[in-house]
């Protein structure tokens, strides 16, 4: 099986690994509205959706009523309901661009992957190899660049729609992104300036950024987090904005623009809209994970070829550092930090009120930016001083 | 497959270009300068030069056309009614077309550049250290100028926008 994969062309490898991503990505964007629901009405004191169930699944005697109780088949009759209803194109809109808006919503999200590393393996001499589509120097700037073409489906879909809310909805989009990427992009130049040490090839690389969180010793070994607490704060907010989470949902704010961007979408097309944002969601918390969270390795202080090391000696069977065994520890730890990251989203969604626009406008350019420039000159000077 | 993308990349973003300039819609003209900008940073690419590549959609495409729609849909510009061409005055057609003139004059005379040393360009174009080192050295003048240029063009727009302050309908 493994020889076949590898006789295949470099192309259809590619392909491949793309389309396994991809197969996890989606459906986890649909599990995120299931948690959704399901965090919203923990927070609030509700069962959340617990009546749907298909026949057959009752007759299992524990794992179905649990099912059940988790909502899993809401979920899936959503998604029924979403493939089946009729795709209604209203008479006054631009059909191209009506049409293009979910579309483009839905490639940023999904590319973006392909330059986030999620896992490693230790290889036969002990080197921790990072596991991803495309393992890039400039990682974090691929990242970026693609992730902000996403904000063109939100203008594309307000503009095209015709009509008050959804245009107010694709305007205030277009502003805030740009607003709030400026910020984000300074937060994080103190974690490349600290990992391109003097000496070392200049890199913006994300695997590298977990590497130097994995070294030995206290300094090596802690977390970005800690280190740089008001790049990590600075980061976080303007990934809600980045996002359009509440509360920073401008562009959808359903209590004064009915429902934004979207007000005229329905069926799929609206569906598209939302896997994208959650898609968004996915990516943004794993390249949280990466750059401040240690990436794979479990614990502060300790490194997944720690954790493997020690796994190994004491159960003492050579299977434990088998690649395969450690790519799935190490995807399985990283994916329970994105869904903590996820969780966050949520958890904030469901107890922060929404914002005003200008106090929106007036958090990103006169607090969050001054912040962001100033921590950026205090970590310039500080690392300066300490790589000396 | 390397000069064949070139190639693509390269009659895509002049199709793209020529939409910028023919497109009555403005939005459809804003599109087709980011569809334009995208087949740009496919050509850096396929020169090995991923950092411009994705400086370029990250900084123009990003932000900039983002912005460029924002203010098309603020000004809400109907295509039709834009003044027509013969209003130009004799100064500007006579400026535009002596630039067009030097342009193909250019590309006719010096259309082939001469060949850099190529052992350093795919390093400056891939490696991060050695562009910021040469955007600190060798390029630094054209970097400053460029710098001061915008900050004037900043205080500009800050004094323009400054006049409105008396007015009670816009705050």
């Amino acid at each position: 099986m493994v020889d076949f994969y590898l006789q295949l062309h470099p192309v259809v490898q590619g392909l491949l690994k793309g389309l396994a991503v991809i197969l996890v990505i989606f459906p986890l964007g649909g599990l995120c509205s299931m948690a959704e629901r399901k965090v919203s009405a923990w927070i609030q004191g509700r069962q959340g959706p617990n009546r749907a169930i298909v026949p057959w699944a009752a007759w299992i005697p524990v794992i179905g009523p649990f099912l059940q109780r988790i909502g899993l088949f809401h979920v899936m009759a959503d998604g029924g309901k979403m493939l089946f209803k009729e795709d209604a194109l209203p008479g006054h809109v631009n059909k191209f661009y009506f049409v293009l808006a979910p579309i483009v919503a839905m490639i940023p999200a999904l590319t973006t992957v392909t330059t986030v590393p999620f896992g490693a393996y230790l290889d036969p001499s002990g080197q921790v190899i990072p596991i991803g589509l495309a393992n890039v120097d400039i990682g974090l700037l691929a990242v970026f660049a693609v992730s902000s073409l996403g904000v063109y489906s939100l203008i594309l879909a307000g503009w095209a729609s015709n009509s008050k809310y959804p245009f107010l909805g694709g305007v205030r989009a277009s502003a805030q992104l740009i607003s709030y990427e400026l910020s984000m992009a300074l937060s994080v130049i103190p974690v490349f300036l600290w990992i391109n040490e003097p000496g070392s090839e200049g890199t913006m690389s994300l695997s590298r950024t977990v590497a130097f969180q994995s070294q030995p010793g206290f300094w090596g070994g802690t977390w970005f987090i800690f280190l740089m607490p008001v790049s990590a704060f600075i980061f976080l907010i303007a990934l809600f904005a980045e996002t359009n989470r509440q509360p920073f949902d401008m562009p959808e704010s359903e209590s004064d623009l009915v429902g934004g961007f979207h007000t005229e979408y329905g069926a799929f097309k609206w569906g598209l809209f939302f896997v994208a944002e959650y898609a968004h969601m996915i990516i943004g918390s794993a390249v949280f994970t990466l750059l401040f969270l240690g990436g794979w390795n479990p614990l502060p202080w300790v490194s997944l070829a720690d954790l493997m090391n020690w796994a190994h000696h004491a159960i003492g069977s050579p299977l434990v550092i088998h690649p395969l065994v450690v790519g799935l520890i190490s995807i399985g730890i990283f994916l329970g930090k994105v869904i903590l990251g996820i969780f966050f989203f949520m958890w904030v969604r469901w107890t922060v009120p929404r914002f005003r626009y200008d106090q929106v406008m007036e958090l990103g350019w006169k607090k969050l930016l001054p912040l962001a420039i100033a921590n950026l000159l205090a970590y310039a000077i500080g690392i300066a001083i300490i790589q000396k | 497959m390397g000069p064949f993308l070139f190639n693509l990349f390269a009659v895509f973003s002049v199709v793209c270009a020529a939409g910028v300039v023919l497109n009555k819609n403005a939005v459809n003209a804003a599109l087709c300068l980011l569809l334009s900008l995208v087949g740009v940073a496919g050509l850096f690419v396929s020169l090995e030069a991923y950092l411009l590549a994705f400086l370029l959609l990250l900084v123009y495409a990003g932000a900039i056309v983002a912005l460029f729609l924002f203010i098309v849909m603020l000004l809400d510009t109907k295509g039709d009614a834009r003044p027509t061409l013969h209003k130009l005055p004799l100064l500007a057609r006579v400026m535009a077309f002596a630039l067009v003139g030097a342009g193909v004059g250019s590309f006719v005379v010096r259309g082939q550049l001469e060949s850099p040393d190529l052992s350093r360009t795919p390093a400056l174009g891939a490696s991060l250290k050695l562009y910021a080192y040469q955007l600190f050295t060798t390029y630094l003048l054209p970097v400053q100028i460029l710098g001061f240029l915008l900050l004037v063009a900043m205080l500009g727009v800050i004094v323009l926008s400054k006049k409105f302050d008396g007015l009670d309908d816009i705050k």
